[in-house]
């Protein structure tokens, strides 16, 4: 964990550390960035798949640390947020507990906080929306609130930033003075077996941190973390019995046999009772709501899915469209920049190693940050509007159908873009199960820098008029590839019960500019700072590889033949086969020769397997590498007709449609296969991942060139 | 056993106000019953079906004042009866 640093935070200073508790869409991270205003320290949790934040600022004489918990229904451990919060909550060390609700939807809200009466922590509610209840006509008594429930209840507003101080204010207090206990009361058989036990630890005095009631109200839940600690002294003998005894009064009362059931049902009917005593709602006229006119449109059976379909191409439009106007600049600058550090770098090597390999490779990483950008602002706009629920209803059943979530549609569509983003955007997915699927699923979707190699085949191979057919339908291609792989896998690795879809559709809300430029800025910094750095390992590598060993020889051979040759033609014909001749005594080259026999059921020469290898790095370098195989100048790219001509001379048209399957299939690059083994949590998912993209793309791949050949 | 799924075809906006469903039993594993019962679908709790996805694989209810979407298959689990 962070610690603060010294400036914000004298020694002398007085600690508060909180933790942010709330249902999911309570508000409760723009509460976070209205309370911290002045921010000085947002910092992230990694390691962990969904991230806690902690956020540091100063209140008063005390320094406070609120960490921001994921959003969580119930204690239960039902999805990795859950489970992240209910671990923290459980385990680490806070002062109290700050637990934001709905203040429009209080009943759901209590059910959350009733639970967390029952942990013998100190409790403030902060009432969120207060401005939105008082649109709707609904009024809350906090005072009233606060006396029955024994906790202090504060009406804030994250939104117009109203009750800010008095929250803060009242953490201080339960922070100075020894809170009261919580007062939550059950139903008269419940509070009966609570005495029964609340007796008999009294009357063997038994010693603990928390309140007899509490401690019994623990055993009847079931709780784990109870039970193990009374578990080990000798009063348990003789309580187990009273303790059976009570809980099947308690199952009996509530004719169920799940005390967990038997408990929401106490928590439900105790919030009821506070609800009538403290809010007061004006008569609605059951007017059909904003949400309700929204939804009537957006999820329309029949509108619904064109509707969305019509936002995706509009995203995408925008991710290209806009993203490529600063791509052009960024690239600019990069060149600019590799010259003139180059031109400041004496040695040779040092000068490559500077420019060719670590600012061009870093370059594109941040060439392609404009996008990153507006695709993640494009999902921070469906997630905080409420709209990411609604697609993910309406696309349920297709997907279901693959054996896939309906929330899995978000991560699938970025992989079109990136296939980096698309891997982190699979943390939407509740479901361990389903998520892994996913994240195998989304490498089918080709992602943008694959379109080179795309274009360069299909521009050899095919007319102009059918080139743009080819490209779309490799598109789609991979794409169904994809979900008929998702089935397979769902059939066999990730056989199973079918996850069930239980969601939430929140009220659409407009988003807050704030919000959203923090959600970005925070990614888009990830995304900077992670990817950049592989990136840049990998450039190195790859740099290294075709770099190496020298061969002064060769180097002199041709130095003096490039020197005596006539025209201008002549030398550039030279330079560019002692580019060739180099690279195939290079490591690299060594290496192709060597697996050229593994890929030759495919038809691939010794050229295309290396091409396919440096891939792995990044597939952009695939067409660059092919260029300067095929002894073009390393300048190269998809639009060179040279290349194209080149390519069409060279490779058999089978072996071209067997090389675009492999590429369309294959592991993706070195910076999104890092982050594919960091999101699905371990390496051995990388070597799952490489057997099984690279088991397919083979296969596929030796059926394409034999179906190409017989055909041809 | 009346589920919910056999009141499919009960919408809000078909029925007016009469389609109020009163939860009777979840017949949900623990797992799912909790997560059902976090979200407010517990007995005696009263759901209005508000609309389907195409092919009716989906389904959206409200409960108090929380709007769900529930497969057909978390529905069936639910068993209801006409207030």
């Amino acid at each position: 964990m962070k610690k603060v640093d010294e400036k914000a935070c004298p020694i002398i200073a007085k600690h508060i550390k909180v933790a942010l508790v709330g249902q999911p869409n309570v508000g409760k991270s723009m509460l976070i960035n209205s309370v911290s205003n002045a921010h000085l320290h947002v910092g992230n949790f990694s390691g962990v798949t969904v991230d806690k934040t902690e956020v540091l600022f100063d209140y008063k004489e005390y320094h406070f640390t609120v960490v921001d918990l994921p959003g969580t229904y119930a204690f239960t451990d039902y999805t990795i947020e859950e489970r992240v919060t209910h671990n923290y909550l459980c385990d680490d060390d806070y002062d109290l507990i700050i637990n934001v609700v709905d203040s429009t939807n209080l009943e759901k809200n209590l059910q959350l906080t009733s639970e967390l009466m029952s942990m013998s922590k100190d409790i403030v509610i902060a009432l969120n929306m207060s401005d939105e209840a008082d649109k709707e006509g609904i009024e809350v008594n906090a005072s009233y609130m606060s006396e029955l429930l024994g906790i202090p209840c504060v009406k804030v507003s994250a939104v117009t930033k109203v009750g800010i101080e008095e929250l803060l204010d009242a953490v201080i207090s339960v922070q100075e003075i020894d809170a009261q206990e919580p007062k939550l009361i059950f139903s008269e058989p419940v509070e009966e077996e609570i005495a029964q036990i609340v007796w008999y630890l009294d009357k063997h005095r038994y010693e603990a941190k928390n309140s007899h009631r509490n401690i019994a109200i623990n055993l009847l839940k079931n709780n784990k973390r109870t039970y193990e600690k009374i578990h080990n002294n000798p009063v348990w003998t003789e309580l187990q019995p009273i303790l059976v005894e009570a809980l099947k009064h308690v199952e009996l009362h509530h004719d169920s046999d799940d005390i967990k059931e038997s408990f929401a049902e106490e928590y439900a009917s105790y919030n009821r009772g506070i609800i009538a005593e403290v809010v007061k709602q004006e008569v609605s006229k059951e007017e059909i709501t904003m949400t309700q006119k929204i939804d009537n449109i957006l999820i329309h059976p029949f509108f619904g899915i064109p509707i969305f379909l019509f936002f995706m191409w509009g995203l995408f439009q925008l991710t290209f469209e806009i993203g490529s106007i600063p791509m052009d600049w960024i690239d600019a600058f990069f060149g600019w920049f590799g010259d003139t550090v180059g031109a400041t770098i004496p040695n040779d090597d040092v000068r490559s190693l500077v420019v060719d390999g670590i600012i061009a490779g870093v370059g594109a990483v941040i060439l392609f940050v404009p996008n990153i950008i507006i695709l993640f602002i494009g999902i921070a706009l469906l997630e905080s509007t409420g709209y990411m629920s609604r697609v993910a209803f309406l696309l349920d059943g297709f997907f279901h159908k693959f054996g896939m979530h309906g929330q899995s549609f978000i991560p699938l569509v970025s992989g079109f873009g990136c296939s980096i983003p698309a891997y982190m955007s699979a943390r939407i997915l509740k479901n361990d199960r389903d998520r892994l699927l996913t994240l195998f699923i989304i490498g089918f979707m080709s992602c943008g820098a694959r379109l080179p190699v795309y274009v360069l085949f299909a521009g050899a191979f095919f007319s102009p008029e059918m080139a743009g057919n080819v490209l779309f339908a490799i598109y789609i291609g991979g794409a169904i590839i994809g979900l008929i792989a998702a089935k397979i896998l769902k059939l066999t690795a990730f056989k199973g019960a079918d996850e069930p879809f239980v969601m939430e559709m929140p009220k659409y809300r407009l988003p807050s500019v704030k919000l959203i430029w923090h959600t970005v800025l925070t990614k888009t910094m990830m995304y900077l700072k992670k990817a950049g750095t592989f990136i840049a390992a990998a450039s190195i590598l790859i740099w290294f590889l075709s770099n190496y060993p020298h061969n002064l020889v060769l180097e002199e051979e041709y130095a003096t033949k490039i020197e005596m040759a006539a025209s201008e033609d002549e030398k550039n014909a030279l330079s560019n086969k002692f580019a060739e001749a180099y690279l195939e005594q290079s490591y690299l080259g060594t290496i192709g020769k060597f697996s050229e026999p593994v890929f030759a059921p495919l038809g691939f020469d010794w050229k295309m397997s290396v091409a396919l290898q440096t891939g792995l790095a990044a597939k952009e370098v695939v067409v660059s590498t092919l260029g300067v195989l095929y002894s073009l100048g390393e300048d190269v790219d998809e639009e060179n007709d040279s290349l194209i001509t080149a390519i069409s001379k060279n490779i058999s048209f089978a072996s071209a449609v067997a090389f675009i399957v492999v590429i369309m299939i294959y592991l993706p690059c070195l910076a999104a296969s890092i982050v594919f083994t960091r999101e699905a949590g371990g390496i051995k998912y990388f070597f799952y991942l490489f057997a099984f993209t690279s088991i397919i793309a083979y296969a596929l791949s030796f059926i394409a060139y034999n179906i190409a050949l017989v055909l041809t | 056993m009346k589920t919910l799924i056999d009141c499919q075809n009960c919408q809000l906006k078909d029925c007016q106000k009469n389609c109020k469903l009163k939860v009777i039993k979840l017949h949900a594993p623990t797992d799912l019953k909790q997560r059902l019962i976090s979200f407010g679908i517990m007995k005696g709790s009263i759901i209005e079906i508000l609309e389907h996805s195409p092919a009716k694989s989906t389904m959206e209810i409200k409960v108090g004042k929380m709007r769900i979407a529930l497969r057909a298959k978390e529905a069936a689990l639910i068993e209801v009866e006409k207030i």
